[in-house]
């Protein structure tokens, strides 16, 4: 009998952990290269070079329309891997579980993570359990990390970003970040905001089908797109300006965010490519992103300006420019 | 200070004096809004929300005339305040 | 979105501002008084497109910002007693009292959990007669008839474990007293939109008379800011000072008389300190007698002292929020005081006047050439 709940126990090498990693991990999980269940997994040897990333996930709630940690964890790795250039490989999973949690809420991750893996097609080559006493840990938190090999050279990164180049989303913005409040705080929305966690690697496939040249291209997940164009602005000397009418957001989006006081372009996004291109690659770049189910609310959303200077400019609905900021801290809903 | 948003009243769903209350509408999504203050509100119309609570119904004839009102200020002469602009 | 988008057109908005331009003989200097209007002009830049025509002076328009630094130690303090919880508005989280901040009491192990709508705080009192709940209550006018049903929705439902830290204040007060210093330059209001709409605007009338002030009720949208202005600039020209209504559709000359009712049975108007100003005559509000039972300052007499928060040190909020400085003139802003590290409240909220600023502050030509689709 495995009991209902995880105990100290289960994190400890005895018995019940091997119990938990033979009747919860493995037949989720397993493939070949995770079966021998050793410290190191021996992993085939590439024939190009590597890419290599880690994340930890700790979000509230677990699940959340849209989503849940265990999605969380393997897109958020395989999507770093993927604008890095690379097809992902192989996950590190390293679990650190409250004592008390139900064992049905860790099963339900542990799906969410093995249909996420097959969806992005990476399989879960190693991994840990850790039980913590109640109180230490807020019921679960993950880790992964993930190699992947590079198919392409890699976009040259932000620095190439020219003048004149323009700044391009793959998908309507903020949906994730919303969902999460709205789930975390019991916002009570309806329909529910469902977050747009989801893998970014048919996005990156389809741009390279198409044979875009990418000067930079990220994934714009915590600080929004905003945090994005902050860091390209920096990292290329130029002046980034967007188009606050042509930025892509959902109905349910603005309408909570008018709501809540918030902006869309500061909130986390799971599912959201940013990219830089020159002008002329702009129509490639949009029709190949559109030929993704992920890609069809694709938009060109701003342009690289020659002058330095104020690092992101907002041309507002009104025709007026101001400074985009970046936020500063946590998003909360606000009456004022 | 002071965050309203105009939502359209989508149905009531108590309307006892004091628990007043009713989902209403903002672009794609609704919530259930006190309607206390608002308690003659009919379904269909707009009320202003702040912190949950709908503080006032739309008033659809003074917003019209007030866009009105813009729509023909260039007709409007500045009486004998021209400035030199 | 109805009622918001045709608001923001770009077409009025310019036209609004051509306007304004053409009728001002002379630059006119203008307070608005809500922080929310404060975030809108410099949201979109409205400001900027006046100047050299209009000054606006951001007024004390955010009750995040004058709310006491006490009373937001004493919200930290009891989110620290066993079994309570201190419900707040997302607002309030960053604001440094004389001590800390509710995120500090958080980090010291404070129970403080982010509510929407006081109505929400009242359900969180239902689902847990375990711990009591404790709502935070700031705002003007506009954010007291949601606490006024909280309570009395607490009431009807017999709920033991609610009580409310009431900070709630009245905005004509402040603008009296701005307008009333020596040192005043303010020569014209845009009052407050929502503070209106529960008020009513018969009692600016004396204020307009006797200190010869045009006040024009305004909206939010930028279109709505910009007929304000209008409105002001043009009695300043005629040389008239009376009180207009530009946010009709929302605001009726009596106000909204049910909200007023919810709040004149829990609430009387009372001195309040204002953090930044000191204490202001009828100010704000205090518990009726019926409804002692929910005021958290009685039910929690707090043993700790009272510090004495005289000044915010370098910070000078109070001449901000006063209209005596703009936020740049304070020899802290942008240095030793930034939206990361806020040595005022102005500075916290988005809506602080320092913060706006901070954020809104520089500008740039539009774009030289089309994107393409």
């Amino acid at each position: 009998m495995f009991e209902d709940r995880i105990q100290l126990a289960h994190g400890e090498g005895g018995s019940l952990s091997r119990r938990l990693i033979e009747d919860v991990i493995s037949p989720r999980l397993g493939n070949p290269l995770l079966a021998p269940l050793g410290d190191a997994a021996l992993l085939p040897a590439p024939a190009s070079r590597l890419t290599f990333t880690t994340d930890a996930f700790v979000v509230t709630p677990l699940f959340f329309p849209g989503g849940s940690i265990g999605r969380l964890a393997v897109f958020g790795t395989v999507n770093d891997l993927a604008v890095a250039g690379a097809r992902p490989e192989w996950l590190s999973l390293s679990l650190i579980l409250e004592e008390g949690l139900e064992r049905s809420v860790l099963e339900r991750v542990l799906d969410d993570v093995a249909e996420a893996a097959r969806i992005a097609n990476v399989l879960v080559v190693t991994g840990d359990t850790k039980v913590v006493p109640r109180g230490a840990a807020d019921r679960m938190f993950l880790t992964t990390a993930g190699i992947g090999v590079l198919i392409d050279p890699p976009p040259p990164g932000p620095a190439a970003i020219q003048p004149g180049d323009v700044l391009i989303v793959s998908s309507s913005i903020g949906r994730h970040g919303v969902a999460i409040l709205a789930a975390r705080e019991s916002l009570g929305f309806e329909p529910p905001l469902a977050s747009d966690c989801r893998s970014l690697l048919p996005l990156a496939d389809a741009l390279r089908g198409a044979k875009v040249m990418i000067r930079a291209m990220r994934d714009a997940t915590r600080g929004g797109v905003a945090a994005v164009l902050h860091e390209w602005a920096a990292a290329s000397g130029l002046s980034l300006t967007v188009d606050e009418a042509r930025l892509p957001i959902r109905d349910d989006v603005r309408g909570a965010c008018e709501l809540l006081g918030l902006d869309p372009i500061h909130i986390a996004n799971e599912g959201v490519l940013v990219l830089a291109t020159p002008d002329e690659q702009a129509p490639a770049a949009l029709a190949a992103l559109r030929s993704c189910n992920a890609g069809l609310e694709a938009a060109v959303i701003g342009r690289a300006e020659s002058e330095r200077g104020t690092p992101v400019i907002l041309h507002s609905t009104l025709g007026i420019n101001r400074v985009l900021d970046l936020p500063s801290g946590a998003l909360l809903p606000r009456i004022c | 200070m002071c965050l309203g948003v105009p939502g359209q009243v989508i149905r009531w769903l108590n309307r006892d004096p004091l628990f007043a209350s009713a989902e209403v509408e903002f672009a794609g999504v609704r919530r259930a809004c006190g309607m206390a203050c608002v308690p003659e509100a009919e379904v269909g119309q707009y009320v202003i929300v702040h912190a949950g609570v709908a503080i006032s119904r739309i008033d659809e004839a003074a917003a019209l005339r007030t866009l009105a009102d813009l729509a023909s200020l260039d007709e409007t002469p500045i009486q004998e305040l021209e400035g030199e602009s | 979105m109805k009622y918001l988008d045709e608001f923001r057109d770009a077409g009025l908005a310019r036209r609004l501002i051509d306007r304004i331009r053409r009728t001002a003989t002379r630059p006119w200097v203008l307070m608005e008084v809500c922080g929310g209007q404060t975030h809108g002009l410099l949201r979109h830049g409205l400001d900027e497109a006046l100047a050299g025509v209009v000054e606006l002076i951001h007024g004390p328009g955010c009750p995040v910002c004058v709310t006491p630094a006490e009373a937001i130690d004493f919200a930290c303090r009891l989110s620290l007693r066993p079994n309570t919880v201190l419900a707040s508005f997302g607002d309030m989280l960053r604001v440094p009292g004389g001590v800390g901040s509710l995120n500090d009491a958080r980090s010291q192990g404070g129970s403080v959990r982010i509510v929407y709508s006081p109505l929400d705080a009242v359900e969180l009192a239902a689902a847990d007669s375990q711990r009591q709940i404790v709502f935070f209550a700031v705002g003007f006018e506009t954010t007291l008839p949601a606490t006024a049903l909280a309570v009395l929705q607490a009431e009807a439902r017999g709920l033991a474990n609610f009580s409310v830290l009431q900070a709630h204040v009245r905005v004509l007060p402040a603008m009296e007293a701005i307008v009333d210093a020596p040192d005043n330059r303010v020569q014209g209001f845009l009052a407050a939109g929502h503070v209106c709409t529960i008020t009513g605007y018969d009692d600016y009338r004396d204020l307009a008379r006797r200190c010869r002030v045009p006040i024009a009720v305004a909206g939010f949208e930028p279109v709505d800011l910009l007929e304000g202005i209008l409105e002001c600039v043009t009695q300043l020209e005629q040389g008239r000072c009376d009180v207009s209504n530009r946010y009709e559709r929302s605001v009726r000359r009596e106000g909204n008389p049910a909200a007023q009712g919810h709040i004149n049975r829990v609430f009387a108007i009372a001195d309040r300190p204002w953090r930044g100003l000191g204490t202001v005559p009828r100010g704000g509000f205090e518990f009726r007698p019926d409804f002692h039972a929910f005021d958290a300052r009685r039910r929690y007499p707090d043993p700790a002292p009272t510090l004495p928060v005289l000044d915010d040190g370098d910070c000078r909020s109070g001449d901000v929020l006063s209209g005596r400085i703009r936020p740049h003139e304070c020899p802290s802003y942008g240095v030793a005081c930034t939206p990361e590290m806020p040595l005022g409240a102005p500075m916290v909220s988005s809506e602080g006047a320092c913060a706006a600023y901070y954020r809104y502050s520089t500008r740039r030509p539009p774009l030289a050439c089309p994107l393409p689709r």
